[in-house]
């Protein structure tokens, strides 16, 4: 396997989401880890604007060939925004799983859920041990 | 090959449509069809040719090895495919039955003697032919499951299953209104009993199990499972996918299994069709026969009726009686074989799989090292570390002449290859076949490239289903 | 009788093999006390013996009455090149396609049948197939369930008792409500479907023809059905379409039916063939298995199993449906069937089952005793009788004509009603019989 992409600044859950926050929105997809492990994605189901998720409960899901994943949310929210550009290509959650491939923006409910996350580095040591 | 639709010349005609005798009569032209549906236009030749060359392109049981684990792929006797011909059976309308029971008395008894015949084979009291597939019968065990708990008035909401289970399993409890629970397996390759203790509970309604399991494995400790499960007023639901294993030598009824299903296609040597058709027929016994779906067929001073008074009944599960033609050559392949060749049947299948298992494990990962029952599960594991999956060994045994083995099912074993040989092939196949899977383990090894290549006798080369998934293409559009 | 091959010297090398030494040890798993109580079935039999047991047991059946029996299943003639391919063991002997690369046969036929599906009904994507048009019903309404995530359904009465019956079966243990439309020989009523249709409404399901045989026009139906946001099913009998209006063009969303008029054999009730087509916005909503195009590494075009993400095998309990084996022969016998006819054909024979039962209706108009209740209608229509159906359909019997279906089966009140089916196959003396003897038994 080779060395996952985990970028610094942005947080984890260890169900391989990721979310940036900036000012109270939160940008959130999967993880380099969960691109590579799920394949060639051929679908990505989104919730709708308006939508609220909740941390850690499944909120989408995404599909390779032979497998299903769901998603689940790094934190609660209301959805403000999906990327409608990952119907017509849901390649980009592989070719660019931290920035084309984002998934939802939420506008976020409470900051303290923050603390139930991981920082990159976290994430990374949490990696090496699943690859193990 | 091009597509029918790609072939042909207006005005052509396969058939001549017989001359009306009858004065004609324009349609009313507010319901008519605008356009007439753009069929082909082709010669009975041209179908024919078709057709005929389509077939050439597939693998079937007539001309290969077909060790796809769980789907019991054995021969299938011309007799019984013949059987269905039989005019009397083959032109009877099925709502003749309503109107006049003496027409049918032969159709009525062929069922009537196939579900006495099931119920002795798998010690249940009653049994109903209507369910069309496996799935269908674990549909309609699960209904008549919910039917009972509802008459007892309990309250009932999951179905535990194991890990290893088929996935319709759990389809099925979801589509009968129920919430699964899943049990891990241990370290034997059986449901994990402590587990399945803490999680039993009174608002279980089912347990279903498949014994042997798709991991090849008869769970020994089958009674205390059934026990444990009758305790909390739970019932035992035997799918009966495997059943090829166990012919005379135990009867799910007597084990303490409540509901049954039996996959006609599977066991009883009814051919699979591509895909279908099938026939699922559901075995019950004791209260539960009460709820068995309607028309029952009874015998009653050597007549046979229909029985639709039935209240406790879960109604119609299919249009009439099932599958009729794949009970008949079900029926017709129980009197070929008897008792004794149906025994011989499950030792055969067990013996052939025992004898892959033991000839490959020395190199293939074998994840559960025990005997085995009609099928044995090996990991691709060791070819993994130079880079072969499952897929390519997949591959490259059609190269070889032989249909793939189930592969990545059961998903508790990673690169998962599931062999279920059959009673019907001879120790030369299984030694050809043992020949190839060997070749590819050294292959893997020495040339891993070989395997990613394959297959390379096909009419089409390893196919892209990234593609056909992310811009599904699913008709000819012209 | 035996298929099992090995020689006794293979048996013994095997077990040696194994490390056993009989094969009973191979059971060693299956203890003592779980051994049958009994196993008491025949002994073995040749296929001669067996044959000629079937043969008379066979003969018990009266085939070869001259049948009006219809009800959604029909009598209509099957072209010898149906049985020819369809009994090519390269078809009937393998299983579901998994393996593209040795299953194109399979495959390409499948995606044939899909678009000849599409083609009759004008939907844009049909799957591979189900059991019947009974379960294809139920998977329909199933799906308007996913689609709306709302669980009322609405089913009119001109939709097969035998399938309604089903349904209720079907979603019996389920947590939804289903408004029942009286049985009505002629068209929808449509307030009866407006008075309850509402926005809690999943979907409202029809038929056309319908039960009784009447035709309909279901457009406004549609239209008034997608102002609140629920989906209309549409079941369909496949020969009418080659002259009736399709529900693609009605704006249907779910198009199902039973095939088995397409080159497959009554067969006392199965197996038949169950066809779901929709429009393709609900394509990942839909059950079943579903062939693809796509290309192989060279860039050839074939075909695969697709958007298997749907199915039990991957999603397990969130699949859309449990289906796994579903019924690819038949639908197999179905294209060859309809390529077999093709346009011309196919309209051709739909035609001749309309003049041939509208050439019945005209001779029992006018009979004392007889009412024809229905038009416009296809092969298939509704008489009420002066006296119990069932009566005059047994008296009838005894001179070898089935007459048809006596209502009363399935509806109570409707005891003198007989519904009556003419296929391409009832020629003119058949259906002069038909008419007289009826005319007898009803003015005895």
């Amino acid at each position: 396997m080779g060395k996952m992409n985990v970028p610094d600044g942005l947080l984890y859950t260890k169900e391989h989401e990721w979310i940036r926050i900036d000012n109270h929105l939160g940008t959130i997809g999967i993880t380099d880890y969960a691109q590579d492990a799920l394949g060639d994605v051929t679908f990505v189901e989104l919730p709708k604007v308006g939508d609220s998720i909740r941390q850690f409960e499944a909120f989408s899901s995404v599909e390779s060939v032979k497998a299903v994943s769901d998603v689940y949310a790094p934190m609660s929210g209301k959805i403000i925004k999906v990327n409608d550009g990952l119907m017509e290509s849901p390649e980009l959650i592989n070719q660019s799983p931290y920035d084309k491939g984002w998934m939802v923006v939420i506008e976020i409910f409470d900051e303290n859920e923050k603390k139930n996350l991981m920082t990159a580095s976290e994430y990374r040591k949490y990696l090496e041990g699943i690859i193990e | 090959m091009r597509l029918i639709f790609e072939k042909g010349k207006k005005g052509r005609c396969g058939i001549k449509i017989p001359k009306s005798d009858v004065p004609s009569r324009e349609f009313p032209s507010r319901y008519k069809r605008k356009k007439d549906p753009p069929l082909p236009e082709l010669s009975e030749l041209d179908v024919v040719r078709h057709f005929t060359r389509l077939s050439q392109l597939n693998f079937c049981v007539d001309t290969n090895f077909y060790p796809l684990g769980s789907c019991t792929m054995k021969y299938n006797p011309k007799f019984t495919e013949q059987v269905e011909r039989i005019s009397g059976f083959s032109n009877l309308h099925p709502l003749l039955s309503y109107i006049s029971e003496e027409a049918v008395q032969g159709a009525l008894e062929v069922i009537y003697e196939t579900e006495r015949l099931l119920c002795e084979i798998t010690g249940m009291d009653e049994f109903t032919t209507q369910p069309l597939a496996g799935a269908h019968g674990e549909l309609t065990g699960l209904l008549l499951i919910s039917a009972y708990h509802r008459y007892k008035e309990n309250k009932k909401r999951y179905v535990i299953v194991p890990d290893s289970s088929h996935g319709t399993n759990p389809a099925s409890s979801s589509t009968c209104g129920y919430e699964t629970i899943v049990i891990p397996t241990d370290k034997d390759g059986c449901m994990d009993l402590r587990l399945y203790k803490e999680r039993l509970s009174d608002s279980v309604a089912a347990v279903m199990l498949t014994c042997p399991n798709t991991l090849g494995i008869f769970n020994p400790h089958i009674k205390e499972v059934c026990d444990l499960a009758h305790s909390v007023g739970a019932l035992m639901y035997y799918d009966g996918a495997n059943l090829n294993a166990i012919l005379g030598k135990v009867r799910p009824g007597d084990v303490g299994f409540d509901v049954v299903h039996l996959n006609l296609h599977k066991t009883f040597s009814t051919p699979h069709g591509g895909g279908g058709p099938g026939s699922g027929p559901v075995g019950v016994k004791g209260e539960i026969c009460n709820f068995l779906p309607i028309p029952r067929i009874i015998k009653k001073d050597g007549v046979f009726r229909l029985d639709f008074n039935r209240p406790n009944s879960i109604g119609h599960i299919s249009p009439f009686f099932g599958n009729f033609s794949v009970i008949l050559k079900t029926y017709a392949y129980i009197m070929l074989l008897g008792r004794e060749g149906l025994i011989s049947v499950s030792e055969h299948a067990v013996l052939n799989a025992n004898y892959i298992r033991a000839r490959l494990k020395g190199y293939y990962e074998l994840p559960y090292d025990r005997i085995c029952m009609h099928e044995c599960v090996f990991s691709a594991s060791r070819q993994k570390r130079y880079g072969i999956r499952a897929l390519d060994i997949a591959k490259y045994l059609i190269d070889k002449g032989f249909h793939p083995p189930t592969i990545y099912f059961p998903t508790v074993v990673k690169e998962a290859l599931m062999i279920e040989p059959t009673e019907t092939e001879s120790k030369e196949t299984l030694d050809r076949f043992i020949s190839a899977m060997v070749e590819i383990a050294n292959l893997a090894k020495e040339r891993p490239q070989a395997l990613k290549d394959a297959p390379k006798t096909t009419p089409v080369k390893r196919l892209d289903e990234v593609k056909a998934a992310r811009e599904p293409k699913l008709r000819w559009e012209g | 009788m035996s298929y099992v091959p090995h020689t006794r010297e293979e048996v013994e090398e095997m077990l040696d093999a194994i490390g056993v030494s009989s094969i009973e040890e191979l059971f060693k798993d299956i203890g003592l006390a779980l051994r049958p109580r009994s196993f008491n079935l025949p002994s073995g039999r040749s296929e001669f013996e067996v044959k000629e047991h079937l043969e008379r047991i066979s003969s018990k059946n009266n085939a070869n009455l001259i049948s009006f029996v219809g009800g959604g299943f029909y009598d209509h003639y099957i072209p010898s090149v149906v049985d020819a391919i369809a009994g090519r063991s390269e078809f009937y002997t393998p299983y579901t396609p998994y393996q593209p690369e040795c299953s194109q046969g399979t495959l390409q036929a499948i995606y044939e049948y899909q678009t000849a599906i599409c083609m009759l009904t004008d939907m844009d994507v049909s799957n591979a197939s189900l059991y019947d048009g009974g379960t294809a019903l139920f998977e329909a309404v199933m799906m308007s369930l996913r689609v709306t995530g709302r669980k009322k359904i609405i089913i009119d009465g001109g939709v097969n008792p035998i399938y309604k019956h089903m349904l209720f079966t079907h979603t019996k243990n389920l947590p939804i409500e289903i408004i029942k439309i009286p049985p009505h020989v002629g068209q929808t009523n449509r307030d009866e479907i407006y008075r309850h249709l509402d926005e809690d409404t999943a979907s409202v399901v029809l038929q056309d023809p319908n039960f009784f045989g009447t035709i309909d026009e279901h457009s406004d139906i549609a239209e008034r059905a997608h102002r609140v946001g629920a989906l209309i099913i549409e079941s369909v009998y496949p020969i009418s379409l080659g002259l009736i209006k399709t529900p693609g063009s009605m704006g249907v969303d779910i198009a199902v039916g039973e095939g088995q008029s397409l080159g497959i054999p009554l067969s006392f009730g199965g197996p038949y063939l169950g066809f779901l087509a929709c429009k393709r916005e609900f394509l990942r909503r839909m059950p079943g298995r579903i062939v693809g195009e796509t290309v192989d590494i060279e860039g050839e075009r074939g075909f695969v199993l697709t958007l298997q993400t749907r199915e039990q095998h991957i999603r397990r309990q969130r699949a859309t449906s449990n289906i796994c084996t579903n019924s690819a022969l038949c639908a197999l016998r179905a294209v060859i069937f309809l390529s077999l006819l093709g346009k011309n054909g196919f309209t051709e024979l739909s035609k001749l089952n309309y003049e041939k039962s509208e050439f019945a209706k005209d001779l029992l108009k006018g009979k004392p005793g007889i009412e024809v209740l229905n038009s416009p209608t296809f092969n298939e229509f509704t008489v009420r009788l002066k006296r119990d159906a069932n009566e005059v359909v047994n008296r009838m019997i005894k001179e070898g004509i089935a007459a048809g279906i006596p209502i009363g089966r399935f509806y109570e009140g409707m005891e003198n009603y007989l519904l009556i089916a003419v296929t391409e196959k009832r020629k003119k003396e058949e259906i002069l019989r038909l008419c007289e003897a009826l005319n007898d038994a009803v003015n005895l």
